[in-house]
């Protein structure tokens, strides 16, 4: 995965739920967990918030300076800015279950 | 850096070293921490971990310039400047001039989800980040532990702290990595199985009630250490580590002497009072006087115009000064022109150690040429016999090196038999006087001696000593056949010796009268004699003249009769006239 500030927006606003999601990921570029993270994390978007999600891939290699902002610690790091509060989910999202719960996905529905 | 364990290492170039700045840790390290290296403090709540990792980033940046990057897990950096700053430590104003970075890191649990393989590399790149930005050497991460609090997978997290460590060495940097203390291991975490260099171990001790912090070096990877429990304290600027014995005895020494104020006593240590820059020991059991001694050398000294502090124990400074006067000593002129200065604490305040910084601080701040305690025993009462000792052994040592005259005062319980602390003490002191009560004849004296004085020729006599308005006297003590007398005893042996003087005068004056009189009597009969004498004399001339006018008439007659019958006669006969009278008259 290139350093790729990925911006996936919905054709259409059909908006079912009015919120927009604003997703941050949090990635270092070179590592494989950073790419497993960010295709898991589209594809539940997809598949859960289509149409409605904004992903952000920071990559803390060409800005460290912005890990210090999301008190990031461990990569890949997802965090949920809106709809709030904030959430965090920590790891390459492979557990999907864990996803769902921690960026309350199924509220969205 | 990390190379350099491959060096061919002489014995002088070891390791190389980086200095904490901290007082006394550089000391026991022999040159501070080991650099490049991650160094463990470990301790329980309240032992001072942070502090002391903010004190060596501190003093890297301010004084060894060394940037550093404090990373800060449990205290956020309002706090952190906030706390140090109660130190003497102007971290904002580092932080303002770019010399150290604060990174808080706060991560509460409830806030991550985990779900699936991660790593830390967020942490290596913001410490990275902090790192390059200022070209940092040292490094603090405090406490590192509250990450096993905050991440679920503690596989991932000592592999993740493995890597780290790793890291840190290979960007060169000096870390400094607290962690809390476990109950059966150094830390609570294991932390210490990452960092195999240098382990510090804090420690917080309660002993009688006062408490007193510890720290030792449990381990120090090639390079020597002392491995004893140092005492440290916190103190107004910053962390001081105590080491017991300065590393050597190589004090300079002097040979001047210092007047003790007390006239006999100088002329007991050879005339001239004790030598300058020698500690001085002065026991006795209550009452005898050893605050006296104290407060006269005090006096002295400042009269000379030297500067003397006095730590008073027991009393107040101004009960000193009162009490000092009722027996003469004028203390107080000396306060007013700060000549001598007085530190009263009671030992209860607070624990061994904070005295003995107070006191090296006070030390420090006013370079006294004397310094008196008084009295030392109270003060070694606030902490065990060992710890008491080796804090005089430090005081001595201390003082020594600067060349400082000291006087202890030790009061003594019994009467005679010396106290086991005493005895401990007195090695380490130069001259050692005794002031003891002797009782007899329904009183109490006071005498003393000098039991040593180390490198002078010094009176092994006793002394009565004298405490009257006009201050210290001593007197020789009798000293006869039924032994010692002092006091009325003393004065009564006295008064006999001056009644049997007295005596022999006037025994003697007796007699000279006697040799007068008969003088007197001898020259009356020489006088009567001689008058005797006169008056004989005086008879034999008038009957002497008498004879001759009974001649002259005679003769007168016989030639007025030979005229009668020739004439011839009668010119002889007028001659012969006129020569006895112009003889008789």
């Amino acid at each position: 995965m290139k350093t790729k500030t990925a911006k996936q927006r919905a054709a259409a606003p059909p908006r079912r739920i009015a919120k927009l999601w604003q997703l941050r990921l949090y990635v270092m570029d070179t590592t494989a967990k950073s790419q497993t993270a960010f295709a898991n994390l589209k594809k539940f978007c997809e598949s859960h918030l289509k149409g409605r999600y904004h992903i952000t891939v920071i990559d803390l290699l060409k800005q460290p300076q912005l890990a210090k902002g999301d008190q990031i610690l461990a990569i890949p790091t997802v965090v949920r800015k809106l709809p709030k509060p904030v959430r965090t989910i920590i790891g390459n999202l492979s557990d999907t279950a864990r996803v769902l719960v921690g960026l309350d996905l199924r509220a969205a529905d | 850096m990390k190379n350099n364990g491959h060096k061919p290492a002489s014995p002088a170039t070891q390791l190389p070293k980086c200095p904490t700045g901290i007082q006394g840790l550089d000391e026991i390290t022999g040159g501070g921490l080991p650099r490049g290296r991650p160094t463990l403090v470990c301790g329980g709540a309240g032992c001072g971990k942070t502090l002391l990792a903010a004190e060596f980033l501190v003093r890297g940046a301010a004084q060894f310039g060394e940037p550093g990057v404090l990373m800060a897990f449990e205290e956020t950096e309002k706090e952190l400047k906030a706390n140090v700053a109660s130190l003497g430590f102007d971290l904002e104003g580092l932080v303002r001039r770019k010399k150290i970075v604060i990174d808080y890191v706060h991560i509460e649990r409830s806030d991550a989800q985990e779900s699936g393989e991660y790593d830390l590399e967020g942490l290596f790149v913001r410490l990275g980040h902090a790192i390059d930005s200022i070209g940092a050497k040292r490094v603090v991460l405090d406490t590192l532990e509250v990450l096993f609090a905050s991440l679920p997978n503690e596989a991932i997290l000592r592999s993740e702290l493995r890597r780290l460590f790793r890291w840190l060495k290979d960007k060169g940097v000096t870390a400094v990595i607290t962690a809390e203390r476990g109950r059966e291991s150094l830390t609570r975490h294991g932390l210490e199985e990452y960092v195999s260099d240098c382990v510090i171990v804090l420690d917080h001790r309660v002993n009688d009630q006062i408490a007193t912090r510890h720290l030792r070096v449990v381990k120090y990877r090639g390079a020597l250490h002392g491995t004893n429990e140092f005492p440290f304290l916190i103190g107004g600027e910053g962390i001081s580590v105590l080491p017991i014995t300065s590393l050597a005895l190589n004090h300079k020494v002097s040979a001047g002497r210092i007047a003790t104020g007390i006239h006999r006593l100088d002329a007991m240590l050879g005339g001239k009072g004790f030598f300058r820059g020698s500690s001085i020991l002065i026991t006795g059991t209550s009452g005898t006087g050893k605050t006296i001694i104290a407060a006269n050398f005090a006096q002295a000294a400042a009269r000379r115009g030297e500067r003397v502090l006095f730590f008073s124990f027991e009393e107040s400074p101004n009960q000193i000064i009162r009490n000092m006067h009722s027996i003469g000593l004028r203390l107080e002129p000396l306060v007013k022109r700060d000549l001598l200065r007085f530190h009263s604490a009671r030992p209860s305040l607070y624990g061994l150690e904070m005295h003995l910084a107070t006191m090296f601080r006070e030390i420090a701040t006013f370079k006294p040429h004397v310094v008196i305690i008084d009295p030392i025993t109270s003060l070694m009462d606030s902490g065990t016999e060992s710890e008491g000792k080796a804090m005089v052994t430090r005081l001595i040592d201390y003082l020594k090196a600067g060349q400082v005259t000291s006087l202890f005062t030790s009061l003594s319980q019994g009467a005679h038999q010396m106290q086991q602390n005493e005895t401990g003490m007195s090695s380490l002191m130069d001259a050692w006087v005794l002031l003891q009560d002797f009782e007899g004849n329904g009183e109490r004296n006071r005498v003393l001696y000098v039991l040593k004085a180390r490198g002078m020729a010094h009176s092994n006599q006793i002394r009565e000593f004298l405490i009257s308005d006009h201050g210290i006297d001593l007197v020789d003590a009798y000293i006869g056949v039924s032994g010692v007398l002092t006091g009325s005893a003393r004065v009564a042996q006295g008064d006999l010796e001056k009644a049997a003087v007295l005596a022999s005068q006037q025994e003697a004056a007796q007699l000279k009268r006697e040799v007068e009189r008969k003088r007197k009597a001898l020259d009356r009969q020489i006088g009567d004699l001689r008058s005797d004498y006169e008056g004989e004399a005086l008879e034999l001339r008038r009957i002497a003249e008498q004879v001759g006018t009974r001649t002259f008439v005679l003769g007168t007659e016989r030639a007025a009769s030979g005229l009668l019958r020739q004439a011839d006669t009668k010119a002889a006969a007028i001659t012969r006239v006129n020569h006895r009278n112009g003889k008789v008259s």
